[in-house]
């Protein structure tokens, strides 16, 4: 049976797109907890160890970074993380559990849209936290700036990129929203443990250190802090960190449902 | 089966069908949205369906169709396979077998064309609760190449002053009139809803039946899932009567609630005795029974007419006349055995 009806062109219109990013910004501004524990909280422990006249000391125990320093790359890592593992899973859950997304599958507009629309929204705020990050430590504490802003930026994206993919694998595997947020606490403490959060990486012993530097969040304070303070990140980092962008995206291409 | 087992549309060819009828009355040039098909065959078209979860037979084997300009009906109690006839036919779901075709398109094969054409109200939706209706209606708006006028579908139902208003503060009638409203607003060809009205209060009921027969009328066609007979007798061209996945009747809801009872039935008293060939031998008259005192005249058509016509000619006149006007909740229970609602189920 041949078609009574064929459109010319069977898409969504081009400005869907920009219309549900604009819903999901203003979501994530009206429910500002993801934006508060980001960009609020990092900026808040940024000042608090500027303040600390102590923390500005250069440290030998540290390569000679001062404790203030040291943290920079801890900060940046935990804004990507918190946003990562916690503000992306959490709406997608809800919209599933919803049935927001089966809803939005009834349109011209695929259901991944609004998924993409979220990533788009998160990296905007994961780019703010860390700009800010920087200029603040920079302006305000006499941080030196950046040795290799190019290899910055790569590690900025590498970090998001895989931390994106665990937090999709996250919003797959949980059913409702209670679930997605306990496997995020599982998953965010441990993690900011080995990006050296709670203690310094440097003054645990060596074996934490090499745990450290093979966790999504250990390879990005890794790569983040050789581009701030040495020159461009090794291979291993930024390695580690395409990995698990890779193999988590994966996952989560294969095992997200929309209903 | 019984003499109600149609699952043809045999029955619907005696009215003009209803696509026939908005051309008489020169009600569909305006086809609403897209580039206008030229659409003989039906804007809905479903054989043999069927689909299980698991072991449960939800729906089985059911087919019927449905015309442009049509308001097409599915009625049953809770977990007749309702919602699955319809979510299968948009697509939602795929089928075990059977073929379904909208406007010639096959809804898992076509999925991007489909969802152009066929607004859709779930059973069971939601919308960010943090979203003020205003943004949700821009934002659904944009999905569509040729939209409604959002105005008039909002003013429709009520919801002009909601605008600015969180979803989440929405009560379930205005929730469920937003839905309405989106369903209708990419200026669809065909609009599946599901069950649109509970949770409704009368007014607003109202108000969505008449936005429905507007929409009917640009020669949209409308699947309706109910469980208010009122509506569907109000409402509904014709009527499928589904009952644990399969369709147990299909018809206008007029030439169910007749067929149910084997027609009208009227009682009275007659002021004398008379051959009883004197009503048999009407075209309108069925059959003639005699309960004491009391004759029972059952038939079709303008059957009291008739009949008192007819005994008036005899010099005989009838008294205490009564009809009993059966209903389509007579004829739901007739033929499913099942009581539509439970009792204290009326919303
Ligand atoms: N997703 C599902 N999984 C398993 N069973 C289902 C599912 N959806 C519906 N059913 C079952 O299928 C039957 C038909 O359900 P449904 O189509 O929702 O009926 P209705 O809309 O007429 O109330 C019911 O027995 C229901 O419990
Ligand atoms: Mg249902």
């Amino acid at each position: 049976m041949t078609s009574l009806y064929r459109p010319a062109r069977p898409s969504a219109p081009r400005g869907a797109f920009g219309q549900i990013v604009r819903n999901e910004a203003r979501l994530a501004w009206r429910q500002p907890a993801g934006i508060i524990a980001g960009i609020g909280i990092s900026l808040l422990l940024l000042v608090i160890f500027g303040e600390v006249p102590v923390f500005q000391q250069p440290s030998p125990r540290l390569g000679g970074l001062s404790a203030f320093e040291a943290y920079i790359p801890v900060l940046i890592a935990f804004a990507i993380g918190v946003l990562a593992l916690t503000y992306l899973p959490g709406p997608l859950v809800s919209y599933r559990e919803q049935g927001v997304l089966r809803r939005l599958s009834t349109t011209p507009v695929p259901a991944s849209w609004v998924l993409a629309a979220q990533l788009v929204v998160q990296a905007c705020l994961m780019v703010i936290t860390v700009l800010m990050l920087i200029s603040v430590s920079i302006g305000f504490f006499g941080a030196s700036a950046p040795k290799d802003p190019g290899g910055l930026i790569l590690a900025v994206v590498l970090a998001i990129a895989a931390l994106f993919m665990i937090g999709l694998v996250i919003a797959a595997a949980a059913r409702t929203t209670g679930a997605a947020r306990g496997l995020t606490a599982a998953a965010f403490y441990p993690l900011m443990f080995f990006a050296g959060l709670y203690v310094p990486m440097q003054i645990l012993p060596r074996v934490f250190q090499d745990i450290s530097h093979f966790t999504p969040l250990g390879a990005a304070v890794q790569a983040l802090e050789d581009s701030m303070w040495q020159g461009f990140p090794p291979a291993t980092p930024l390695g580690v960190l395409a990995g698990y962008a890779a193999v988590f995206g994966f996952l989560a291409k294969r095992f997200f449902r929309w209903e | 089966m019984g003499i109600l087992h149609s699952v043809a549309d045999t029955s619907a060819g005696a009215d003009a069908s209803p696509a026939a009828r908005a051309a008489a009355a020169g009600r569909r040039p305006d086809l609403g949205a897209g580039a206008s098909p030229a659409a003989d065959g039906p804007a809905v078209e479903i054989t043999h369906l069927r689909k299980t979860y698991g072991s449960l037979v939800a729906v089985d084997d059911v087919s019927f169709s449905v015309a442009e300009g049509e308001i097409f009906g599915i009625l049953g109690p809770n977990g007749a396979g309702k919602t699955t006839t319809v979510e299968c036919a948009i697509g939602l779901r795929p089928p075990d077998s059977g073929t379904i075709r909208l406007l010639g398109l096959d809804p898992q094969a076509d999925r991007d064309r489909v969802h152009e054409i066929v607004g859709v109200q779930l059973q069971e939706s939601a919308f960010p609760a943090k979203l003020r209706v205003g943004e949700i209606l821009e934002e659904y708006r944009s999905f569509y190449r040729r939209p409604a006028d959002v105005t008039e579908l909002v003013d429709a139902l009520g919801l002009a002053g909601k605008r600015r208003d969180y979803y989440r503060s929405l009560s379930g009638g205005q929730r469920q009139r937003l839905s309405v409203v989106l369903a209708l607003i990419g200026g669809p060809k065909i609009a599946v809803l599901d069950e649109m009205t509970t949770g409704l209060d009368p007014q607003a009921r109202r108000d969505a039946w008449e936005l429905i027969e507007k929409v009917r009328d640009r020669g949209v066609a409308i699947v309706l899932v109910t469980h208010f007979m009122e509506e569907a007798e109000r409402l509904c061209d014709r009527v499928a009567l589904i009952d644990s996945g399969h369709l147990v009747a299909l018809d206008t809801p007029a030439g169910l609630t007749a067929r149910a009872r084997g027609g009208k039935r009227m009682r009275f008293v007659p002021s004398g005795p008379f051959d009883d060939r004197l009503l048999t031998g009407l075209t309108e008259v069925a059959a003639v029974q005699h309960d004491g005192r009391h004759v029972v005249v059952t038939g079709t058509g303008e059957l009291v007419n008739a009949v008192i016509l007819a005994l008036h000619a005899a010099g005989i006149t009838a008294r205490d006349v009564q009809l009993d006007a059966s209903t389509l909740e007579d004829a739901f229970v007739r033929l499913t055995g099942t009581r539509l609602h439970q009792n204290g189920d009326q919303p």
